[in-house]
């Protein structure tokens, strides 16, 4: 073990840090957006609605991430009415297909969490949401939605871990992240246990920050169940 | 179909299918290797030395908690190393290296043991108490007892988790196509460079993979029925 070298590969590895975190923080967004959108279609009864986010999910639940980044990446640069449109700017540049394939990942993934929370809301709630007069969406928005994301943390806490994991995916379309460094550090000098413990520690360290916010969440959302003092 | 497999997809398409044999073998190949870590996963976490609680807790905590990728890089670039510095334990110098199928196996049948443990070990523990007490009041031995009672309802109650577990596996065989192994992804990486035609040859290893996933979800809902077929449904 080389201890020396495992200390000074940590500021490059450090410096890799800013980019996984970015890439995890916009695709979690932008797949939160898809998500709810998705879970709405799915519960909203259109029959096209259901049939198009079905394949949907079908699809970007069945294949590996690496195809989704892949296709995304090299495959759309050939259409040519891609490249003629306004969405070439940002889909020339890895970065934002790294974040456009992992966000229609979790997207996928999360509608799925989502819808499954938003069908365990007891019944009796909804009715006496109802009873009281609520209009539907004064109903989602104050009783099925802020109970169905409690229902979901656990579930999501998941998720998020699941997406530091794939963000590390993007180095294989060029982008420097935690593991796109790693491996050169690695190549250039064979110390392989030595980056791949600091790389690992660091994915380690995000997750366990990750699980603590998300824990913290489900603690403020479920004042309930906590003693009283 | 077949006929636009073998001379369609500009001649690629038997590559392709044997990508296709050597995708499912690897996956194969992890998921019972992850299988064997994962019962012995298992059974340190509920053993009762602190040691083996403690080494079964980093396995998992590390594991999954690490990109797939970088356990990958792990193996492949240090596999050989690792298994030559245990040969040289035992006297033996040479050089020792790996192909990229074992290490492709090896690396994440380790992944996939990680996720294997925590589902055996819940069906483990969800085995009613009553019955071991029961089992043992009969006068079973240790390993009657595991044989009898806990094997068979543990694998009941860890079906629908290992049916995830598997489809985990299915989908990170197609990281190591990095270590240029001929699975779906590096047949497809290579086809689509040499012919310039990314967005079919992907969209096929896309569909190659649905199928893979498609069936397999069936094949896992038929066994699920199967190992049920002795409860009563509510």
């Amino acid at each position: 073990m080389n201890w020396t070298l495992m200390w000074d590969s940590l500021p490059r590895l450090l410096a890799a840090l800013p980019l996984t975190l970015e890439l995890v923080a916009l695709s979690l967004a932008f797949g939160a957006v898809l998500a709810f959108a998705t879970a709405l279609l799915r519960l909203s009864g259109n029959r096209v609605a259901v049939a198009l986010t079905s394949a949907y999910t079908f699809i970007f639940r069945g294949t590996p991430l690496l195809v989704q980044i892949f296709l995304i990446y090299y495959g759309l640069s050939q259409i040519d009415l891609i490249r003629d449109s306004f969405l070439w700017p940002v889909l020339s540049q890895p970065m934002w297909c790294a974040i456009l394939a992992l966000a229609l990942n979790t997207g996928a993934y999360t509608s799925e969490i989502l819808r499954g929370a938003i069908e365990t809301v007891p019944q009796g709630q909804v009715e006496a949401a109802k009873a009281c007069g609520m209009s539907r969406v004064r109903l989602f928005r104050r009783i099925v939605l802020p109970v169905a994301i409690r229902q979901m943390l656990p579930a999501y806490g998941n998720e998020v871990i699941l997406m530091v994991k794939a963000s590390s995916l993007a180095s294989t379309i060029t982008m420097m992240e935690i593991t796109g460094v790693a491996r050169r550090m690695i190549a250039q000098t064979f110390a392989v246990f030595e980056i791949f413990i600091v790389a690992g520690i660091l994915y380690l360290l995000i997750n366990f920050v990750a699980t603590r916010l998300i824990r913290h969440a489900e603690w403020r959302m479920t004042p309930y169940l906590r003693a009283r003092a | 179909m077949l006929d636009l497999l073998t001379s369609g997809l500009h001649g690629w398409g038997p590559q392709l299918l044997s990508g296709t044999a050597m995708t499912v073998a690897v996956a194969l190949s992890s998921f019972l290797l992850g299988l064997a870590f994962g019962a012995a996963g298992a059974a340190a976490k509920l053993s009762d030395s602190l040691v083996l609680r403690g080494l079964a807790e980093i396995y998992t905590t590390a594991v999954r908690g690490v990109p797939e990728l970088l356990v990958i890089y792990l193996l492949f670039f240090g596999g050989s190393g690792m298994i030559m510095a245990v040969a040289g334990i035992f006297g033996y110098g040479g050089l020792i290296e790996l192909n990229a199928f074992s290490i492709g196996v090896a690396a994440v049948g380790l992944i996939s043991g990680a996720y294997s443990t925590e589902v055996i070990r819940g069906a483990v523990k969800s085995v009613p108490y009553g019955q071991i007490e029961a089992a043992r009041a009969c006068g079973m031995g240790r390993w009657r007892i595991l044989r009898r009672v806990l094997v068979p309802q543990t694998l009941r109650f860890a079906l629908p988790g290992l049916g995830n577990v598997w489809q985990l596996t299915l989908k990170d065989t197609a990281l190591i196509s990095v270590t240029a192994l001929a699975e779906i992804m590096r047949v497809a990486h290579t086809a689509a460079g040499s012919t310039r035609q990314s967005f079919l040859f992907y969209s096929v290893a896309a569909l190659l993979y649905l199928a893979l996933t498609t069936v397999s979800t069936t094949a896992f809902q038929q066994a699920e029925r199967y190992a049920s077929r002795g409860v009563r449904r509510a």
